[in-house]
């Protein structure tokens, strides 16, 4: 099979290899893109940076050492493992149901649909204590479901769903609704199964939304406090979260003991996000 | 016949797109669906191709009825006017697609890939993304993409609309000849007449979810079966109650059998060819003249000639 070339070339036929991006234009140099990035500096200096830096002052006041022994207490570090143990495994069971949600929210059509979609942000929206408190009422012992989760580690986890479960769902549902279709179709046709299709070209397609969701779903998991304070009846050693741990040593007057917890959740919290970050890289360069 | 559609009925809700069409598709012919907009093509070549169920009808692919098969079952190569590139992919990657699909052994792949590459001339662009190809670039590798599973049929749903007119012009131009070189059916959608003509050997005109008329493109541009054919296919002009395209009629200074008086209005000069606006009694018309004649006529605004269909001139009196 050949075919004859083209003599003329604005298609590109015949146009030699070389670098295809344009070179990307300077912008104008000039007050507004200064502006624009002191500002953006100097809020995220005030809000994050400096109170981060105070944590991890705090934290490193009476050395290493010290730091150690804080996170290595029995009750911190049941804590922490807990913590991190519980957001590892809500993180996973939102990433899927907050996708298969996201899915059927975009791709299926039922009654009640836009009420559903509105609902999603409602566990933003409501304060995590009071959302604690109803999980009391609803899976505590006097639970009219016949549920008992009240002060075990299963309640814990279902508080935490409860409050992450909008992260993969809003994160997943643009993308999903910006999806070309026609790939979907295009691979059909070239005899890919659905599965096959959901896998090859949709899949690679959701993925840095569905690992971007659930990397926000477990740092905010691994911070929670007021919707676990209730359900998880604080038994140290049991159900104590990090957070809730970290408070009880504020309240002893021990603020060094709940920075140095505080600066391991932040270590935790920052390793998962630039390991994320470097394998979603890693991930669009494959393709 | 490598398709045929019989009596395909198709409504979206209330609205009906397709009604009792007919289509018949030789083997190895080039064919295009020509209409406007809204004119039901694209869906009668999705329903070809098993992207959308037709309410009632028979569609058969290589004398086998596939109107129940899955788009996956029908071995059809379906190219999109967007594209459809699976942008997660390389170029190699979107090409092999369906060969993986398929299960073939590694090497043939690559073999074959790299044959389809050289094909639509993107062979050094194997390894890019389509988000680092010029839209020209994209819809070759989509047909390079359709070609590689080796389709009973080849679907293009207004490949080039997509694309800007000059592009558009060179890879009309490539289509023919690749079909010249590969042979495989191939049925393509448009609602540009000349691209149709051009590009196609079979025309079928689909307009309101209607065949209104199939044929060679000589067929149809000479021998319209009704005034929209003509419309749509060319330009008209009305002379005498009757439709003509305007390269068609006849000037003379004298006047002949037949022929009309008429005043000039305006001579508009267009490179190589003149557009003669005329009044006839109550009635505007308009001709196409070459230079020679225009200036052998001495045509000028206020001018009077004598004007009739030319002897060859095909005709259709106005309903």
């Amino acid at each position: 099979m050949t075919s004859k070339i083209l003599e003329t070339d604005s298609t590109g036929l015949g146009t030699p290899p070389g670098p295809v991006r344009p070179v990307a234009r300077r912008r104008p140099p000039g007050a507004p893109t200064a502006l624009g990035l002191g500002s953006a500096m100097i809020f995220l200096s005030l809000i994050v940076l400096i109170p981060l830096a105070a944590v991890l002052w705090k934290s490193a006041e009476h050395g290493p050492g010290f730091f150690w022994k804080s996170v290595t207490t029995p009750d911190a570090w049941a804590a922490l493992k807990l913590t991190v143990v519980a957001s590892i495994i809500v993180a996973l069971i939102n990433l899927v149901m907050g996708t298969l949600i996201a899915w059927v929210l975009v791709r299926d059509s039922f009654p009640g649909k836009a009420v559903l979609d509105t609902l999603i942000d409602l566990p933003f929206a409501l304060p995590t204590i009071v959302a604690g408190l109803v999980l009391l009422e609803l899976y505590g012992a006097d639970s009219p479901l016949g549920i008992n989760l009240a002060y075990t580690r299963v309640g814990v986890a279902v508080a935490l769903l409860f409050v992450t479960l909008p992260f993969v769902v809003r994160t997943v549902q643009p993308v999903l609704l910006e999806l070309d279709r026609d790939m979907e179709q295009a691979a059909a046709s070239l005899g890919a199964g659905n599965w096959t299709i959901f896998r090859r070209i949709i899949l690679p397609n959701l993925l840095p939304a569905m690992v971007s969701g659930t990397a926000l779903a477990f740092t905010r998991s691994i911070a929670e406090f007021g919707s676990t304070v209730l359900i998880s009846g604080n038994l140290p050693f049991k159900t104590q979260v990090a957070a809730v741990q970290i408070f009880g040593q504020i309240e002893n007057d021990n603020t060094a003991s709940a920075a140095a917890v505080s600066t391991a959740l932040l270590v935790v919290a920052f390793v998962v996000l630039v390991t994320l970050d470097l394998v979603q890289r890693w991930g669009s360069r494959r393709g | 016949m490598a398709i045929e559609a019989r009596h395909i009925n198709k409504a979206f809700g209330a609205t009906s797109v397709l009604q009792d069409v007919s289509v018949e598709v030789p083997s190895g012919s080039l064919t295009a669906l020509l209409g406007p907009s809204g004119g039901g093509k694209s869906t009668l070549l999705r329903v070809i191709a098993g992207l959308e169920q037709p309410d009632s009808g028979t569609v058969l692919i290589a004398g086998a009825d596939v109107t129940r098969l899955a788009p996956q079952r029908r071995n059809v190569g379906f190219v999109f006017q967007h594209y459809a590139a699976f942008k997660h992919m390389t170029v190699f990657d979107n090409i092999a697609f369906g060969l993986q699909i398929r299960k073939r052994p590694k090497n043939e792949i690559h073999k074959r890939v790299h044959e389809l590459l050289e094909l639509v001339h993107l062979d050094q662009f194997a390894k890019r993304y389509p988000a680092q190809l010029s839209g020209g670039q994209r819809q070759r590798m989509a047909l390079a993409r359709a070609l590689a599973v080796e389709p009973e049929v080849l679907l293009l749903d207004e490949p080039f609309g997509a694309l800007d007119a000059q592009v558009r012009k060179e890879l009309r131009a490539w289509l023919r000849r690749l079909h010249d070189d590969v042979h495989v059916t191939t049925v393509f959608v448009t609602h540009d007449q000349e691209e149709a003509i051009e590009v196609a050997d079979t025309i079928v005109v689909l307009a309101g979810g209607r065949v209104e008329q199939s044929g060679s493109p000589h067929e149809v541009y000479d021998n319209p079966a009704n005034e929209f054919v003509m419309r749509f296919l060319g330009p008209v002009t009305e002379l005498d109650g009757r439709l003509v395209r305007p390269h068609d009629i006849e000037l003379t200074a004298e006047p002949e059998p037949g022929s009309a008086e008429a005043t000039v209005e305006r001579v508009v000069r267009l490179g190589f060819e003149v557009r003669v606006e005329m009044r006839l009694g109550d009635q505007d018309a308009w001709a196409q003249v070459t230079r020679g004649l225009a200036e052998r006529l001495r045509l000028a605004p206020g001018e009077t000639v004598h004007v009739r269909p030319g002897p060859d001139a095909r005709t259709l009196a106005v309903v």
